[in-house]
């Protein structure tokens, strides 16, 4: 539709050149309107459920009252903000947040890289399928199952304990531990996804030039050396990417279905983070809306400035980044 | 290439990778063997390893819940009904931003790739959801994640993919907009909607976050929510008293019947999986590797 469109004005190009401009927006829009209409339910959703809210965050500075709803609520300034930074368990939640979102990219990070590597190594095609499909499977696995699976493994008379006892050992029950609990956290993740995040690698090394491998081994480049020289540079461009996702997720968004499922108030010291804090004190301590939705704001606030300037830094470096 | 023997590097890499596996599996079959467990064989064999018994007094006692038959035909609802629509949507929305011809198409790009970056959070979503009368409805398990952006990304950069040729051959066949996403795009993209529909239903099938927020209503409650209920009743840990009392008023294998829920949840995963799960391999190397 486009070239048509194109080839009939062009006789008339030179006679009226601004109607014409306005006139081929109004075309362009005429002519696409299927296209239009197609994408309105989308945009509606948009604006409802993203925009909408986004607009509801007045509320931080706001004290919400059930009688006048968002709008008509009282304005209190930066009140709910201070009111956070004077909060001791907000504080803990922060901090907790931070050391959760570091440990998974120290601890888990890699691993999904060092396994994608190595099952590359695999040459028998079928095993390798096999090993994939179970790594893959427990990502399908939603945290409350795992987390009723995980909290009988590890009850006192559970699997885990009972081989314990048996071998003369110490009952284990990080669930309940504040000692145990954020490793629990770590590895149990580590577990459910390291399967799944390896694939983004796989992938990846499909585009890796297969003359560089024999060029290499013509260099006499041993197997761990095609590994370390050509496999992972050929994927750093997606390590990249995956990094400032990782990094711009430092406020734990993807961490609250697994520690929501799992903690319990033996461990709320060590455990709680920003998502569990704010599903905690609106909805279970019934703590004034305009105070978690302010604890919200800055936790989306902090998100934005991290993953900018994780983009930013690995442009800086030379890579391509998200935007 | 050379054909290579095995050498002991691929012997160990064998070993790592059976060793992640059994670490994989053991959660899971220790699920199969304690709902087929009972009280009295559980109490003799320590450690539980193997199945001792096979006793189907779990499932029978859950199947005679009508509250686990309600949750599961919500949360079957849920996943046909929100699938269908997730997938009309987010495919119309995706193709649409996939036309480079689309006046406006960048601003809409951006719009919609903002809500990635930045959220209102937890609070005026519900909020909004309250005042959409959505409470107690099973539609506030279905509306507030009609869309997921990163889908949409994926599947837009899939059809940017596709030949400009096809699509100039229909038009050039009096096809309009529309028709060329249903019968020439959608035809050719069966693997490729098969993944993102698997995703999706998995999505909707381990919803519980939305129930949690919305349904107070015990008939409304969906799959995820009733296990969940039902840890906190069995959870032998946190709650020795309930935990006696269920095992006297039901005489019955705690564990064996929340093992049973557990395993019945994650049947329709366990069957579709290995069939799909090809497909979601090359469904996210195309939407990852382009652009």
């Amino acid at each position: 539709m486009d070239i048509d469109s194109k080839s009939l004005k062009k006789p008339k190009e030179r006679e009226v050149v601004k109607i014409k401009k306005e006139s081929s927006i109004i075309r362009s829009i005429k002519n696409n309107w299927i296209l239009y209409l197609m994408i309105l339910p989308g945009i509606l959703w948009y604006i409802i459920f993203c925009y909408a809210p986004m607009g509801g965050t007045i509320l931080a500075f706001k004290s919400y009252r059930y009688d006048m709803g968002i709008l008509k609520s009282p304005w209190v300034g930066l009140e709910n903000f201070r009111n956070m930074f004077r909060d001791r368990a907000f504080i803990q939640a922060f901090k907790n947040t931070i050391i959760f979102s570091l440990g998974k990219l120290l601890f888990h990070f890699p691993v999904p890289i060092i396994v994608a590597i190595l099952l590359n190594e695999i040459k028998n095609i079928r095993l390798k399928k096999i090993f994939q499909t179970i790594f893959t499977f427990p990502h399908f696995i939603s945290w409350v199952v795992l987390a009723s699976i995980f909290t009988n493994l590890f009850s006192s008379n559970g699997l885990i304990n009972q081989v314990l006892i048996n071998n003369g050992f110490k009952i284990f029950s990080p669930l309940i531990t504040p000692d145990g609990f954020r490793g629990f956290i770590w590895i149990s993740n580590i577990w459910k996804e390291f399967g799944w995040d390896s694939i983004i690698y796989m992938a990846a090394f499909t585009s890796i030039d297969p003359g560089l491998y024999e060029a290499a081994e013509i260099d006499g480049a041993g197997r761990l050396g095609k590994m370390i020289y050509i496999t992972l540079p050929g994927i750093k461009h997606i390590i990249a990417i995956m990094l400032i996702l990782e990094v711009g997720n430092i406020m734990g968004g993807a961490s609250f279905n697994q520690i929501f499922n799992l903690y319990s108030p033996p461990v709320y010291g060590v455990a709680d983070i920003i998502d569990t804090f704010v599903q905690r004190y609106t909805f279970e301590m019934g703590v004034n809306f305009g105070y978690t939705t302010a604890v919200g704001l800055f936790k989306s606030i902090i998100g934005v400035i991290m993953i900018t300037l994780a983009n930013r830094l690995i442009v800086k470096t030379g890579e391509q980044g998200l935007f | 290439m050379k054909k290579r023997k095995n050498t002991k590097f691929d012997i160990l890499l064998y070993f790592i990778f059976i060793v992640l596996c059994i670490l994989i599996l053991i959660p899971f079959y220790n699920v199969v063997i304690l709902s087929v467990a009972n009280t009295i064989t559980y109490a003799k064999h320590t450690p539980y390893i193997l199945p001792f018994t096979v006793d189907f007094s779990g499932f029978k006692e859950i199947l005679k819940d009508p509250f686990f038959i309600k949750s599961l035909s919500v949360t079957l609802f849920v996943t046909i009904v929100g699938t269908t629509l997730n997938m009309i949507f987010s495919t119309l929305t995706a193709y649409v931003i996939s036309r480079r011809k689309l006046l406006g198409r960048k601003f809409i790009l951006n719009f919609i790739i903002f809500t990635m970056l930045f959220s209102g959070g937890t609070v005026p979503i519900y909020l909004i959801v309250t005042k959409l009368g959505l409470l107690n409805s099973i539609w506030s398990m279905i509306l507030p994640c009609l869309l997921n952006t990163y889908y949409i990304i994926i599947m837009k950069n899939y059809f940017q993919s596709l030949p400009r040729s096809l699509e100039e051959a229909a038009i050039i066949d009096g096809a309009n907009d529309l028709q060329v996403l249903t019968r020439v795009y959608l035809p050719i993209s069966k693997p490729f909607m098969a993944t993102f529909a698997l995703f999706y239903s998995v999505e909707r099938w381990n919803e519980w976050w939305h129930a949690y927020l919305y349904i107070s209503d015990k008939n409304l409650k969906p799959l995820q929510i009733y296990l969940k209920d039902l840890l906190v009743v069995y959870d032998s840990q946190l709650a020795p008293q309930l935990k006696s009392l269920a095992e006297s008023q039901m005489k019955i294998f705690p564990q064996s019947v929340q093992m049973s829920t557990i395993l019945i949840t994650m049947i329709p995963i366990i069957c579709l999986y290995p069939f799909v799960q090809k497909y979601f391999v090359k469904g996210v190397m195309m939407g990852s590797l382009k652009e």
